[in-house]
């Protein structure tokens, strides 16, 4: 079977299997989906390795266990597995230190008319950002 | 405001935390010039950490926050529910945009800034699950979703309040009435600039 994973703006579709109420994800599509790659130092993304103590917990016939997976990352999972989709968040600790930095973060949406619009092209002018809802 | 100010030095750029639907109405009633952005998939308040709305934020010429999101209303609307008036946070924008006033230093800015936690982080991964399950026509699994990310982020009135149109309540019938009973601390985010309004007598 295929699991949706949502990471931010992206989703992968993801090969899986289910074991009981585990999600065993496919560790190539990992890879080519977050970077990360199970290696002899641990899960390495470029030359950042986080140690895996408990490897039985994490790897299984050639599957990575994705509740262990996210726990090794440190990130937010919220899974459905029976819907077959998961998404993945970002750590507090990230999004506190981006906002640390004062710098406004960049985003790109659409107006009603699908044309994308990204914060970034208002360098240079001052931007009153305005976040509101119909609700 | 926008033409008031002038197009040179100064963009607002609006963003509904909506579906396209129920934005539409909005920004075809205000038919403004300016940016006037939809985000369904709620990355704007994940990106800068809101939980309320309406909430603006100033952004220098460099692109750095010098004012972090504060609970303000461009009009005197709701101004007898939330008790804010529009004005004072009006002149001081206006100050700003005319010669740079009014914008905090970088401790400032930090120390009104609300921190993720991980139970917030936890809530946004939920409700993001939630809106593509929503999307993908799972309506059942997306209201589980939906609720769970409300238990764990019960202040956040974008996820909160928000899940209501999408579960099918009415977001200014009971359910918000409700909500607003638990929740209305501060209006669940600190308010910047005071611009009470004087008690109602």
């Amino acid at each position: 079977m295929m699991l949706t994973l949502i990471d931010g703006e992206r989703r992968h579709a993801i090969g899986a299997q289910l074991a009981g109420s585990q999600v065993q994800v496919d560790a190539a599509d990992v890879e080519a989906a977050l970077g990360w790659k199970l290696a002899r130092e641990g899960l390495c993304r470029g030359s950042v390795c986080i140690p895996v103590r408990d490897r039985a917990s994490l790897v299984s016939d050639g599957g990575l266990d994705l509740e262990a997976l996210a726990a090794l990352l440190d990130r937010p999972l919220a899974l459905d597995t029976e819907e077959r989709a998961a998404a993945l968040g970002e750590r507090a600790e990230d999004r506190a230190a981006a906002l640390a930095t004062l710098e406004a973060p960049d985003f790109t949406l659409p107006d009603l008319s699908g044309r994308l619009h990204t914060l970034s092209d208002h360098r240079g002018k001052k931007v009153l950002l305005i976040a509101y809802a119909s609700w | 405001m926008y033409e008031e100010l002038g197009h040179d030095g100064f963009v607002p750029i609006t963003v509904a935390l909506d579906r396209a639907e129920d934005a539409r109405p909005f920004i075809e009633r205000a038919n403004a010039t300016h940016p006037s952005l939809v985000d369904s998939d709620h990355r704007v308040a994940e990106l800068y950490h809101i939980s309320n709305v309406p909430t603006m934020i100033w952004i220098d010429e460099r692109g750095r926050i010098c004012r972090p999101h504060d609970a303000q209303f461009g009009t005197d609307t709701f101004a007898s529910f939330t008790g804010k008036l529009s004005a004072p946070y009006l002149d001081l924008l206006r100050a700003w945009v005319r010669d740079g006033s009014g914008a905090m230093s970088g401790d400032e800015v930090r120390r009104h800034s609300p921190a993720p936690t991980r139970e917030t982080q936890l809530a946004r991964a939920e409700r993001a699950l939630a809106w593509h399950l929503h999307q993908a026509g799972r309506g059942e699994a997306a209201e589980r979703h939906f609720r769970r990310a409300g238990e764990l982020a019960p202040l956040d009135w974008t996820i909160r309040r928000g899940s209501l149109p999408l579960l099918g309540e009415n977001p200014f019938g009971p359910a918000f009435f409700e909500l607003a009973k638990q929740g209305r601390t501060e209006y669940a985010m600190e308010s910047v600039t005071p611009t009470r309004a004087p008690a109602q007598s």
